[in-house]
């Protein structure tokens, strides 16, 4: 039986561009150059090391997003995934994470799965828990922030390295993974995994097929509401001396001053 | 008064410093009422109720430390049920973030993630974010169901405020899905003696420039002279010079410290996103170029190894 994977990718805003909001306080995406959120190729890494060791794997990339996130979407086929989907509808524009939780769980089913991979949060809303939350509306256990991860004999195993201590989990399929950054570099794709890319077959989903209505999702069907949004002033750049031979003494005084010392 | 939902992050039952921040917090909006899983209820509701918890709701069970998340989701939810509460908050750890998100999706209601800061406004709490690497500063509020808002540490100054702290059992049955994730086995991290990196009011941390594991003692070294907790860059931690839950940054830990002190370190938008929120910045770089000094409200142009053992006798000889 084959395995079926589903690896759950997001189009973000270049973290290392001027990143914006627009006048109805969502991501201003016109901004910046949109990318594979660095976080998720870990993801897509994990579920290509875990098709290798399977003996018969299919993996499908899945993201909720507008038009040019198929550019991420082509990323994820490039490196060697099988398939895409990707769920794009004017009514998706300024869904929040439960939304976004929604359409993901729903696109999931839809495509069938034995485990669903994650990255550990979005490079852009960050929040790290829409894999929590996908796990909870499919009813299958979480098997999250993984800087180790197997899948063997129906079982998925992982160790997650938490603040108070290491854990080694363990879980029957289907379940829902994420992977940290620990999790092992992800491959670039090869001159042959881009050509291949090209003739790899990406479907698209509108929220009809997922039977899903318009004010679920969106501005409108948003759980939350983002009242304002102000840009911070920049620092001010403060007092920078070179170091002649009392720099650290220097510095001393600096923090003394302000009561550190 | 309306009740607050306050989820307690503990250790065996000593309240760790963030509980006592939303505590703190939860009084702008309503009265806490504090949810204690685990062992230790006896020794933290005494805690609870002097930072102004009327009453501390109470289980214990296996399924606690033997399942992943669910077990604690599902006895939220029965505090939830119980209470009513007009807010839930959660400290912003990882697997805060993650019973914050369950719960959400079960009690059908919006979310907010990684506040900074929390009042009460006409249509419900506003909360405070600081995101795109501390760029912007956003507010924000849960307009679907009962707000469910996961808290920084660092957010608020804890303020003692004695209240009852009636301590009640909580009855929870466990789901189906409670048992879904075992925890096979756990190993517990050394503690170091130092603060805790998220709560730590001074953090001293150091990168690719400090140049090998064996010198991250000069980095300890100034830590401890001030009572700091240790971080590192993701070069440092890549390189395998210092442990990765000593991470500062996008995929580490995001610090808000008094004092936060920079030895070699550029200063990358992924390392600034989890420090820039600090309020007063120090680096040390030989590079004068470095981004971190546009950050920074006292930089010293230098090597590191001249400058940082240099600082650490100087702080030690002033504290005497
Ligand atoms: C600065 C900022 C702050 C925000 N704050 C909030 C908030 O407080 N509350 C709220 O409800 N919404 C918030 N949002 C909106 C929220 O980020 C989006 O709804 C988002 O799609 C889900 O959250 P995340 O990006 O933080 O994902 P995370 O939970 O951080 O993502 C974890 C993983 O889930 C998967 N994933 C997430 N989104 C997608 C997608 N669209 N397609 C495929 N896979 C995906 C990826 O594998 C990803 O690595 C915020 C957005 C921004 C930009
Ligand atoms: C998705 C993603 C997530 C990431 N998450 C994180 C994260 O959480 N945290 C993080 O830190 N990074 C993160 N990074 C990595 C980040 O982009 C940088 O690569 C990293 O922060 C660089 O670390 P550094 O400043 O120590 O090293 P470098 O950038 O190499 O800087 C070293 C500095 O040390 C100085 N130096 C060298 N020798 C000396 C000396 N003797 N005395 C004084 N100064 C000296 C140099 O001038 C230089 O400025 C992430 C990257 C990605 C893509």
């Amino acid at each position: 039986m084959s395995l079926r994977i589903v690896v759950c990718v997001k189009y973000v805003p270049d973290a290392t561009g001027d990143r914006h909001f627009a006048e109805d306080l969502t991501v201003d995406r016109d901004d910046v150059d949109g990318l594979l959120s660095e976080l998720d190729e870990y993801a897509v890494e994990q579920a290509l090391q875990i098709a290798d060791e399977a003996d018969d794997a299919e993996i499908t990339v899945l993201t909720v997003g507008p038009e040019d996130a198929k550019d991420a979407l082509r990323k994820a086929l490039s490196m060697g995934a099988d398939k895409a989907v990707h769920v794009e509808d004017d009514d998706l524009h300024g869904t929040d994470a439960l939304g976004t939780s929604l359409v993901l769980a729903k696109a999931i089913e839809h495509v069938g799965y034995d485990l669903v991979i994650s990255g550990m949060a979005s490079t852009d809303g960050g929040m790290g828990v829409v894999p929590a939350m996908v796990a909870e509306r499919l009813g299958v256990p979480q098997v999250t922030l993984l800087s180790e991860v197997a899948v063997a004999d129906g079982k998925v195993t992982g160790r997650r390295d938490g603040d108070a201590a290491s854990e080694q989990l363990e879980a029957s399929l289907p379940a829902v993974v994420s992977v940290t950054d620990q999790s092992g570099e992800a491959r670039y794709p090869s001159f042959k995994g881009i050509m291949a890319a090209k003739k790899k077959p990406v479907e698209s989903l509108d929220l009809s097929d997922l039977g899903l209505e318009a004010d679920e999702v969106g501005l409108d069907g948003a759980w939350t509401k983002v009242d304002e949004a102000t840009e911070r002033p920049a620092r001010t750049a403060g007092t920078i001396v070179k170091d002649e031979g009392e720099g650290g003494k220097q510095l001393a005084e600096f923090l003394a001053g302000q009561k550190f010392i | 008064m309306a009740e607050v939902l306050v989820y307690v992050d503990h250790v065996d039952g000593a309240v760790r410093k963030p509980t006592l921040e939303l505590l703190t917090l939860a009084r702008r909006i309503g009265e806490p009422v504090a949810v204690h899983l685990g062992a230790g209820a006896d020794a933290a509701a005494p805690v609870l109720a002097e930072y102004g918890a009327v009453k501390v709701l109470t289980a214990d069970a296996p399924e606690f430390a033997d399942y992943l998340v669910v077990p604690k989701v599902d006895a939220l939810a029965a505090a939830y049920k119980a209470v009513s509460p007009a807010a839930v908050l959660v400290p912003s750890s990882a697997e805060g973030k993650e019973i914050a998100a369950r719960l959400a999706v079960r009690i059908g209601s919006g979310i907010i993630t990684d506040a900074v800061d929390l009042e009460a406004g006409d249509e419900g709490p506003v909360a405070t974010q600081s995101v795109f690497a501390a760029s912007y500063s956003t507010k924000s509020r849960v307009t679907t169901g009962t707000p469910v808002i996961t808290v920084k540490p660092n957010s608020a100054a804890p303020e003692a405020a004695p209240a009852a702290g009636t301590v009640e059992q909580l009855a929870v049955s466990f789901g189906e899905l409670s048992t879904g994730t075992k925890v096979v086995s756990r190993t517990p991290r050394e503690s170091t003696g130092r603060p805790e990196l998220t709560e730590a009011a001074i953090v001293v941390s150091g990168g690719r420039g400090v140049n090998g594991a064996e010198n991250f003692p000069l980095i300890e070294a100034l830590a401890d002279s001030l009572g700091a907790a240790v971080g590192a860059s993701r070069a440092a931690v890549d390189a395998g010079w210092y442990p990765h839950t000593n991470q500062v940054g996008q995929t580490g830990k995001a610090v808000s410290p008094q004092l936060y002190i920079a030895a070699g370190i550029s200063g990358a938008i992924q390392h600034r996103a989890g420090m820039q929120t600090s309020k007063t910045i120090v680096a040390i770089n030989k590079d004068a170029e470095a981004p971190i000094f546009e950050l920074v409200d006292y930089g010293v142009v230098g090597d590191l190894f001249e400058v940082v053992p240099q600082l650490t006798d100087e702080v030690k000889s002033r504290k005497g």
